[in-house]
């Protein structure tokens, strides 16, 4: 028996909802048919389409506002102007809000925000970092193993054992473990980030489970079997390489995953409050009632530094996804910018039942020939 | 309906995984938790009381592991999941009976509501592509990011400390309980559309982008074009894509109502929601271990209901699910 496997909880149907995690899984690019020449791009990841990568507004912005959070979790705790868990004064007992001295304030106990946000990015970054890339070697370990032995009871076993984290709710399960933990040992960022990824690997698994078994049917990784390749040597050589936008895109997820479930841990005190991290802030301020007194300065900078940096790596996400499923990618394009690119015969709105495909143009031209693939696409509509 | 069959088998099967789990986290981790949650206690407990949470935990346990792991089944089929250490001498059970009710009310119909505003979104910013509606997107990306507790934070202090719209927590304005009359179902509408407002908020925004993503694929197909091309109304030709497109949406509720049950207590605490996030933090707070195990086991078996009710649906809006038995 293989449960959750087909079609009792649609498979590949998954990856729409959740955070960030949108339309992987909900568009195989196996079983469906992509119009007209373009090819699904997951089968031909070369060179030239990877230095397109970068082009997507999304995947720009995404990045940009990523390297900001990596530069302030690497020199973040060096240029610290203060000690974070240092009062400044014993005699003032009210949060002061921004000043020339403090640029974002103080707490009740007059410890500089500033210093907190900037030495508590090492921590949340760190920890979302480790529990990103060790879930995601635990998802392509048991995906895609359990993928390339479909329907055996090893796949079985595997589908059952992400089906079971998949729908055990996964903070609190997270809160009775850390609940557990010795104070001592909450501390480590290495050990948080694995216990984290103990629980963030089922979604990346169940989507590349998915991945694999439509390519292991191709007909180029059939005749690599037949050749006599190895096992390994098939999965290493054939179907990893083309399962790398996915794998990128349960990275990002899992490292999402990673930096809210860490800031909800430390947001319920389960980590040492003195070991500065966004969480941890978020709990001091919660802790003093900072919402309902009006210190606005101590709670908005880390809960806008969490929610910068997971707008950051799901606009990342929404790039891939549309790199994989150029049909995202074509709804997105307004009147406006078809105008600008200079086409007169484009609809004035996209119709039912077509959708025009941005056509994967060469280095070097100019945005009129995306404007012009797309009409050609559209011209096969009903008027 | 052996489809629903098989679900089933498989929720029990994971409840089943899940007090399992419950019950060897206590005994694998480093460290003594009846010494824990002795120093939380003061000196207020009995001996007897001592002895029952030594054996809860299986220190200096006759019985042996196989043994301990049967009565712990055996307690927890009567309903006695222990005594709670920060409510003592109140048990677990009576602790969580008290809060449930509120966030069920609070939880189950933010989600709803949630889910159904964010499809009906979804259908409109796909059908709408390419229009304003587009910007939507960024926004939502912005609030699927953004903690449910920070958005929780915003709300608080925006619309109840500086515009002093709605009250800023707890669940009811009396201390206690007047009866089922208008003035206090008022008071609790009124205590409950902050928390629900932001639940609402953050939440549909993943139902928004799943279902627009999907919705976007689905009126590609031919059936939709061959729809259009009949001369059916525009209505009626999204209603039948949208029916197609929701499935994933639907089949994919299990990993998202996780992310929206935990995002709603957590939202409950910066409210002073009375509700199972609040007696979290406080259990939490006080490392009263029965009661954080206990919470545990009701959020699962809730959610693995939730996922079952969300699978009957799938059956009824998926004729090939039926077709098969």
């Amino acid at each position: 028996m293989s449960i959750g496997t087909g079609t009792d909880l649609g498979g590949t149907g998954l990856g729409g909802v959740g955070v960030g995690g949108a339309g992987t899984g909900g568009s195989d690019p196996a079983s469906e048919p992509i119009g007209g020449p373009l090819q699904p791009p997951v089968l031909a990841p070369g060179r030239a389409r990877r230095m397109q990568l970068p082009r997507s507004p999304k995947i720009v912005a995404g990045l940009v506002i990523l390297i900001v959070f990596l530069i302030m979790a690497i020199v973040g705790p060096i240029v610290a102007p203060y000690d974070p868990s240092a009062s400044l004064s014993t005699t003032n007992g009210t949060p002061q809000p921004p000043s020339a001295a403090h640029w974002l304030g103080t707490t009740q106990t007059q410890q500089d925000v500033f210093s907190q946000l900037l030495v508590g990015a090492r921590s949340t970054i760190l920890v979302a970092l480790l529990s990103g890339v060790a879930a995601t070697i635990l998802s392509v370990l048991i995906g895609v193993s359990a993928g390339y032995l479909r329907g055996r009871w090893a796949d079985d076993f595997l589908s059952m054992l992400a089906n079971f984290f998949l729908v055990m709710p996964a903070l609190p399960l997270l809160i009775v473990i850390f609940g557990f933990l010795p104070p001592s040992q909450n501390t480590d960022d290495v050990l948080i980030g694995l216990i984290i990824a103990i629980t963030g690997w089922a979604w990346g698994a169940r989507v590349l489970r998915a991945q694999t078994l439509s390519l292991r049917s191709r007909d180029y990784v059939e005749s690599a079997r037949i050749i006599g390749e190895r096992g390994w040597r098939v999965i290493g050589f054939e179907i990893l390489p083309n399962l790398a936008p996915v794998v990128a895109s349960s990275f990002l997820f899992t490292v999402l995953y990673g930096v809210g479930t860490y800031t909800a841990l430390a947001f319920l005190g389960l980590i040492n409050p003195l070991h500065w991290s966004w969480g941890s802030m978020l709990f001091e301020a919660q802790g003093s009632s900072a919402e309902i007194s009006g210190y606005w300065w101590w709670y908005i900078p880390p809960g806008l530094a969490v929610a910068f940096l997971g707008t950051s790596l799901a606009l990342l996400n929404f790039g891939i996804d549309e790199f994989i499923n150029p049909r995202l990618r074509a709804a997105g394009v307004t009147r406006r910018r078809a105008k600008k690119a200079g086409d007169k015969g484009l609809p004035r709105r996209f119709e039912l039942g077509v959708t025009p495909v941005v056509r994967t143009t060469a280095p070097g031209s100019t945005p009129a020939a995306a404007g012009a693939a797309m009409a050609d696409r559209t011209q096969e509509q009903p008027s | 309906m052996r489809i629903i069959i098989r679900r089933l088998a498989f929720y029990i099967a994971t409840a089943i995984l899940a007090v399992t789990v419950v019950f060897f986290i206590p005994r694998l981790m480093p460290g003594n938790p009846v010494e824990a949650v002795l120093a939380q206690l003061h000196g207020t407990v009995t001996p007897a009381t001592i002895r029952s949470l030594e054996l809860q935990y299986g220190l200096n346990n006759p019985e042996g592991l196989w043994g301990q792991y049967l009565t712990y089944w055996s307690h927890l089929l009567h309903g006695n999941l222990g005594v709670s250490t920060s409510y003592y001498p109140s048990t677990v059970t009576s602790v969580i009976r008290s809060a449930l009710p509120w966030t069920l009310g609070l939880v189950g119909v933010a989600t709803i509501i949630s889910f159904v505003l964010g499809t009906l979104l979804g259908i409109l910013v796909a059908w709408r592509r390419g229009t304003w509606l587009d910007n939507l997107l960024p926004a939502t990306t912005f609030f699927q990011a953004a903690p449910y507790f920070f958005v929780a934070f915003l709300a608080l202090d925006l619309f109840s400390t500086r515009l002093g719209w709605f009250p800023s927590g707890r669940a009811y304005g009396q201390l206690d309980f007047p009866g089922w009359n208008a003035a206090y179902i008022g008071d609790v509408l009124d205590h409950a559309i902050l928390p629900a407002a932001t639940i609402v908020l953050c939440s549909a925004a993943g139902w928004i982008v799943g279902m627009r993503n999907v919705m976007v694929t689905t009126m590609d197909e031919d059936y939709v074009l061959v729809a259009m091309a009949k001369g059916l109304a525009k209505r009626r030709v999204v209603w039948y894509a949208a029916r197609n497109a929701i499935l994933p949406s639907v089949s994919g509720f299990s990993l998202a109502i996780g992310f929206v049950v935990s995002g709603a207590l957590l939202t409950e605490i910066v409210f002073s929601y009375p509700g199972l996030g609040w007696i979290l933090l406080q259990a939490v707070g006080a490392r009263d271990y029965p009661l954080l195990q206990g919470i545990f086991l009701i959020i699962t078996f809730a959610v693995l209901l939730a996922n079952l009710a969300a699978d009957s649906v799938y059956v009824f809006l998926d004729p090939r699910t039926r077709q098969e038995a």
